[in-house]
């Protein structure tokens, strides 16, 4: 009998505690809290009340560290690939090629002083495909590769999603091209004979058209100035074989990178390198030599000024 | 008081001209379209949002105010599906006859002392047995669709229905033994403070039942909470269940019989408001006393004031309730049982004959 009582009184209780609680609630829906950023120091001395924060016309604000839509800085971007390869998805597609020696002066160099070779002719990266993973921001060497706290970008169309950041035109690129050609036959006349990398030789001939598209010096050289223009910036390939060639493409310009001319990049870049940098490791490529032997040298002088100081 | 003359408003239209009979049933029908959409269906999302620190419909219209307007016009553009492994005639004729039920319980609503639609000298248990008309059309419309949810929501609907029939009706008998009427009319006159040389006391709230009375609390109580379970309302809303049975009897239902359905619960919400009103709470009195020269009590009761008061209450009341179904779960089915039989029950026996003593012995000998 008591607990049946007991049950009544308890359950009296509880619903009269319950409703003092959502009365509460009704009673401080006069209140609402702002969109803070949770850095504020009052984020967590807000009034009670409303807590919906209506998304699309107030947000709470990123805060200015956090990670999301991509940003490339074109003109710090020295075109290393390093982010194209970190990257676990593909999302990144870079294309270069090198600038002649005149031309270096007119790339010039990123804001921490690295020096430019390459001109940048495509750095597409597809938005759609990141999974902010960030692996490709910690290998940029001139720290132009970041991540924005743009968070929404959202599209109607997925092709929007491919951001270009690339700032050469076509019309540059082409002419750019057309001058390394002229100047790597040049430079084969005066060294006369030096042996062709076997660039086409195992390769289907649609591989092949791909990588004289690319910055091939030998393949370019034999083309027309015109043809490399005219397909370059293609951003999204659907087709399956068009994608083997891009990516037989791209194995060549990394094999090409490593074997093949480095006597004539260093002939050619002797005047910006310093020519007693050491070999690091066998697996990276000239440009990446380097860039490393410039960074080391860059940390030993300043070093050395902190030493001094 | 001024003299008012019951159906004053009727007769009134009928010298004009007007079939007063087709009107008089038509105000109720437009009330109840117009305060679904807006006290039920509007309200009912604003409060829920508020409770719940949310901000509730905001984009339709200002604060939201054109969202159930929007719905309904949905509703109606839909098409008017029906299962074909349903049985058709009950199908369509369950939503009918629930909102008919919650409807016709209006005829005896007592909206001023110059409105009521009949004044029925059984007036009370018209409506408590009429409403029970709305158990057949639940049954109905979940067997004629067909569906094991709608089964289940049905079948539990009824045991719920009839069990709550039972404190429902002794706690309403409490009110009409204070009464000693059961016309809905007289029972709010009983509280207007009439005296026995027709004048006024001007008590207002005081001459309500529940202060009339040291058991009318426990009987107004017990009606309350079996009002929530004879409307389906949480937390006895065990036969919609979302959570468990999709929307219970009604999950086969679309379009325009869904929103008769919908209709027919917020019908039979302000319905048990105004009754629990009526018998509890002084239907269309004022509240206010006369207090020495401010005769409050009077300036406060005529035909308009009494439409007032009983809307304000009837509103007061369905807030409670929806206050009600934002704050508690749901029972289970035997809880259900238990408070009907062993808790609810019991109590309204003893508050019916604690009320026979009270108005025998000490109310009546006075």
């Amino acid at each position: 009998m008591s607990s049946y009582f007991g049950t009544i009184k308890r359950g009296a209780e509880t619903v009269l505690g319950g409703l003092k609680i959502t009365i509460e609630h009704f009673a401080r829906a006069t209140k609402r809290r702002t969109p803070l950023s949770a850095q504020e120091d009052t984020y967590f001395k807000q009034p009670l009340g409303l807590v919906t924060i209506q998304y699309p016309s107030e947000a709470i604000p990123t805060p200015p560290f956090s990670r999301y839509r991509l940003h490339n800085d074109a003109a710090d971007c020295i075109a290393c690939d390093q982010c194209a390869r970190a990257c676990p998805v593909q999302c990144i597609t870079i294309k270069s090629f090198k600038a002649t020696p005149d031309d270096i002066e007119e790339l010039g160099t990123t804001s921490d002083g690295s020096k430019k070779k390459l001109w940048l002719e495509q750095f597409d990266i597809d938005m759609a495909k990141c999974m902010y993973c960030g692996y490709c921001t910690y290998p940029c060497p001139t720290e132009c590769l970041t991540m924005t706290p743009v968070h929404d970008f959202s599209e109607f169309d997925r092709s929007n999603f491919i951001y270009h950041f690339g700032a050469m035109t076509k019309a540059k690129a082409a002419e750019k091209r057309a001058k390394l050609a002229k100047y790597e036959e040049e430079e084969k006349a005066k060294k006369a004979a030096a042996p062709k990398p076997a660039a086409g030789a195992a390769r289907t001939p649609l591989a092949a058209k791909a990588a004289a598209t690319k910055a091939e010096p030998t393949a370019a050289a034999t083309e027309t100035p015109a043809a490399p223009a005219a397909d370059a910036p293609k951003p999204a390939p659907k087709l399956s074989p068009m994608m083997a060639a891009k990516m037989a493409a791209k194995k060549v310009e990394t094999s090409e990178g490593t074997a093949a001319p480095a006597g004539e990049a260093k002939a050619a870049d002797s005047a910006a390198t310093p020519a007693d940098a050491p070999k690091p490791a066998p697996k990276l490529s000239p440009m990446m030599q380097k860039k490393l032997a410039e960074a080391e040298a860059k940390r030993k002088a300043e070093g050395g000024g902190e030493t001094n100081a | 008081m001024p003299s008012v003359e019951l159906n004053q408003w009727s007769n009134w239209l009928s010298e004009l001209g007007v079939p007063g009979l087709l009107l008089i049933p038509a105000i109720p029908l437009v009330f109840i379209a117009v305060y679904a959409l807006y006290a039920g269906v509007y309200g009912e999302r604003k409060v829920s949002a508020f409770i719940q620190d949310r901000i509730g419909p905001n984009e339709t219209g200002k604060w939201g105010l054109l969202q159930t307007i929007a719905d309904i016009l949905k509703l109606i553009q839909k098409e008017d599906v029906v299962p074909a492994a349903a049985d058709k005639t009950l199908y369509v004729l369950g939503p009918i006859i629930i909102f008919v039920g919650a409807f016709a319980a209006y005829a005896v609503l007592p909206f001023g002392p110059a409105f009521i639609g009949a004044d029925l000298n059984v007036g009370i248990f018209y409506a408590v047995s009429i409403v029970s008309i709305e158990a057949v059309g639940i049954l109905m419309a979940g067997w004629g669709s067909n569906n094991k949810w709608s089964l289940f929501g049905a079948v539990r609907s009824v045991a719920q229905i009839v069990s709550y029939e039972i404190p429902a009706g002794l706690a309403i008998l409490c009110g009409v033994m204070m009464a000693g009427t059961l016309s809905m009319h007289g029972i709010t006159l009983a509280q207007s403070g009439l005296q026995a040389d027709g004048t006024n006391n001007g008590l207002g709230i005081l001459n309500f039942f529940i202060f009339q009375s040291p058991v009318a609390w426990l009987a107004f109580l017990i009606y309350f909470i079996a009002s929530l379970a004879e409307c389906n309302r949480a937390p006895f809303d065990i036969p919609e269940a979302e959570s468990e049975l999709v929307s219970g009897y009604f999950t086969e239902y679309g379009g325009m019989k869904f929103a008769m359905i919908f209709l027919a619960e917020y019908a039979s919400m302000f319905m048990v408001s105004v009754i629990i009103s009526t018998l509890f709470l002084g239907g269309w009195n004022s509240p206010l006393p006369n207090l020495g020269p401010l005769l409050l009590n009077e300036w406060t009761n005529g035909p308009i004031w009494g439409v007032f008061w009983i809307v304000t209450k009837g509103f007061f009341f369905i807030f409670v309730q929806m206050w009600v179904r934002w704050t508690l779960p749901r029972f289970r089915v035997d809880q259900l049982m238990y408070l009907c039989w062993k808790v609810l029950t019991p109590f309204a026996m003893v508050a019916l004959v604690a009320t026979a003593f009270w108005e025998m012995y000490v109310r009546n000998t006075m």
